[in-house]
């Protein structure tokens, strides 16, 4: 959607450098005069939302590595020392602890937004399985940075994670004593995990700029899942129309995690986790970040080792395959009355594995969680293929403009 | 065009664009070896985990002496002649991963196990009263049950505790490793 830059840069300076290197044009094509559809909702935010996290990820991030110590005798200590020592050593740290949790709150409602609109159909797919890796590398670099403050929790939690590639079968303890660097938990895990922790974040940001090639490429999908048929009637220019409602989201988001930094910055983490590691002791409840906690409790709900383990990367390996799962030629859920309903469903099925993920795995609550597990897979492997063949879409309006301007389409009447 | 008759034909240029091709191959793959290789145990992982030896007289009957080895737990169990009893009356035929206690303690008396549960790597409870249903340890972190001799008997880890190498050098020592 994105045509050769017409760009040509007011001051003589400017016009040199553009000749010598295009930026001003690039820039211009992506993110002043780029087409977005004039029907997009504030779920369409989420982008620059995730964009604003990462890099306040990466700037707390790299501060806090200035102060800290990755060592098992003085990793914990170099976190009390941020926290009391280090000039607002409290407020970087805590601004990062919870900057990973709004992280994962803002990738979770972008990925449940693609699935609301089918975001990740033709011709998005390369746009969608590019998101999920994102989303690995975001669990994988969240995961590497729990480790670093040495508490029992960074550490059991260590090792548990660490423990799943030892259910691989002939060469499974090679490769946990590999990861490791010993033959347990320790110094050297800890050293690569604080040095992978800082290269992962720095791969997110390159595949996010695939991420949003590929989303230049294809132009953004809408809440009525109908394509772009004519620029001038269905788009406005992404500058100042797109700038200025993704800055008032962020502005939004930003209040909403500065609560969690200023009022309750430890509510999300676990209390345990301020007990330095002790390698000979277990804490009683070893429970993950609650953004993982869907899949803890897929990786309990069964009852052989390796089972847990396929099922529980399973789960996320799925969302590769879900643009040729989905059958239904229909992307947006306004239009599909039985997905709607499933998809919701499938929210509430999420939110219930992350309940129960946090619950001891005895009785009722595995029995919840497997029934809840098949629930999982069901909606991706049987009801998204089935649907395709027996739901009635509503009447679609042809094009944007008339979904907006109220010319067919249910959608209309809103306005 | 001269050359268009000799196409069919390899070429001083095939072999060579084969032979760069290989080389290159086989150089990428050795300067992958080194990058792969440092992340296993270092010289001086390998030099700490060396066998240890335990002083068996400071044990109790009944006991259990929990020393670190390379960085995990290892359970030495002065085991009671009930314990013996119900270690070596188990049927094969009720163990998840099934094993005699002769196979699994060379002293009937002394039971050596690493003390990391199979499942996931926590570490089993093993003082009194909270050995579980059948005397011997009990994860605690996702409910596996162990018994005397230290095997598998209920809950989602799929083997036995582990028996390191170990050896007896005199009767009240103990070398593990």
């Amino acid at each position: 959607m994105s045509g050769p830059s017409t760009f040509v840069p007011k001051s003589a300076l400017g016009r040199w450098f553009e000749s010598r290197l295009p930026i001003g044009g690039l820039v211009h094509s992506s993110f002043i005069v780029y087409p977005t559809p004039r029907n997009l909702n504030y779920w369409w935010t989420f982008g620059a939302i995730l964009s604003f996290m990462l890099g306040a990820q990466i700037i707390t991030g790299v501060v806090l590595a200035m102060h800290y110590t990755p060592h098992v005798d003085h990793a914990f200590s170099s976190v009390e020392h941020i926290m009391r020592d280090v000039n607002w050593g409290w407020f970087i740290r805590y601004a990062h602890s919870n900057g990973a949790s709004m992280f994962f709150v803002a990738v979770y409602i972008h990925m449940l937004r693609g699935l609301y609109y089918g975001s990740y159909k033709a011709p998005r797919e390369v746009l969608w399985i590019l998101g999920v890796i994102i989303y690995l590398l975001m669990m994988a670099t969240g995961f590497m940075g729990y480790v670093l403050p040495w508490g029992q929790m960074s550490f059991w939690g260590a090792t548990v994670i660490t423990n799943l590639f030892s259910a691989i079968p002939l060469v499974g303890d090679s490769i946990t004593t590999w990861l490791w660097g010993g033959y347990s938990v320790d110094n050297p895990t800890l050293n690569r995990f604080f040095s992978l922790h800082y290269l992962l974040p720095f791969m997110i940001a390159g595949v996010v700029i695939l991420h949003v090639w590929a989303l230049h490429v294809t132009g953004q999908n809408n809440p009525d899942g109908v394509e772009v048929k004519n620029v001038e009637r269905d788009t406005l220019q992404f500058t100042p129309y797109a700038t200025i409602k993704d800055s008032f989201a962020v502005v939004c988001f930003m209040i909403f995690y500065a609560w969690f930094i200023f009022y309750t910055p430890n509510i999300l983490g676990d209390a345990d986790n301020y007990i330095p590691a002790n390698p000979l002791s277990t804490p009683a409840h070893i429970v993950p970040e609650w953004y993982y906690l869907p899949f803890y409790a897929i990786l309990r709900a069964v009852p052989s080792k390796l089972g847990g383990v396929i099922l529980m990367f399973g789960a996320i390996a799925i969302l590769a395959f879900l643009p040729w799962l989905d059958t239904s030629r229909v992307r947006s859920a306004k239009y599909r009355p039985m997905y709607k309903v499933f998809f919701w469903a499938f929210v509430l099925a999420c939110l219930g594995l992350g309940f129960l993920g946090s619950q001891p795995p005895e009785g009722g609550y595995t029995i919840a969680a497997r029934l809840l597990t098949l629930y999982y897979f069901a909606f991706f492997i049987v009801i998204m293929p089935l649907l395709g063949l027996f739901e009635t879409p509503k009447p679609m309006p042809a094009t944007i403009a008339d979904a907006v301007l109220g010319k067919g389409g249910s959608a209309a009447a809103k306005h | 065009m001269a050359t268009a008759t000799m196409a069919d034909e390899p070429t001083r240029r095939d072999m060579l664009f084969i032979a760069t091709g290989a080389a290159a191959a086989v150089g990428a793959g050795s300067l992958a070896w080194p990058l792969v290789s440092q992340m296993n145990p270092d010289a001086s992982t390998i030099a700490a985990g060396a066998p240890i030896e335990v002083d068996l007289k400071a044990i109790p009957e009944g006991g259990i002496v929990t020393v670190k080895w390379r960085g995990k737990p290892i359970f030495v169990r002065h085991r009671t002649k009930k314990e013996i009893d119900e270690a070596v009356s188990a049927k094969l035929a009720d163990l998840p991963d099934p094993q005699t206690d002769a196979a699994r303690a060379k002293k009937p008396e002394w039971l050596i196990v690493i003390g990391v549960c199979t499942h996931l790597g926590c570490i089993p409870l093993g003082t009194q009263g909270t050995r579980g249903e059948y005397d011997g340890w009990f994860c605690p972190c996702h409910g596996s049950v162990y018994d005397t001799s230290g095997r598998i008997r209920k809950g989602p880890a799929p083997k036995n505790l582990e028996v390191p190498a170990y050896a007896f050098s005199s009767d009240t020592k103990l070398t593990i490793g």
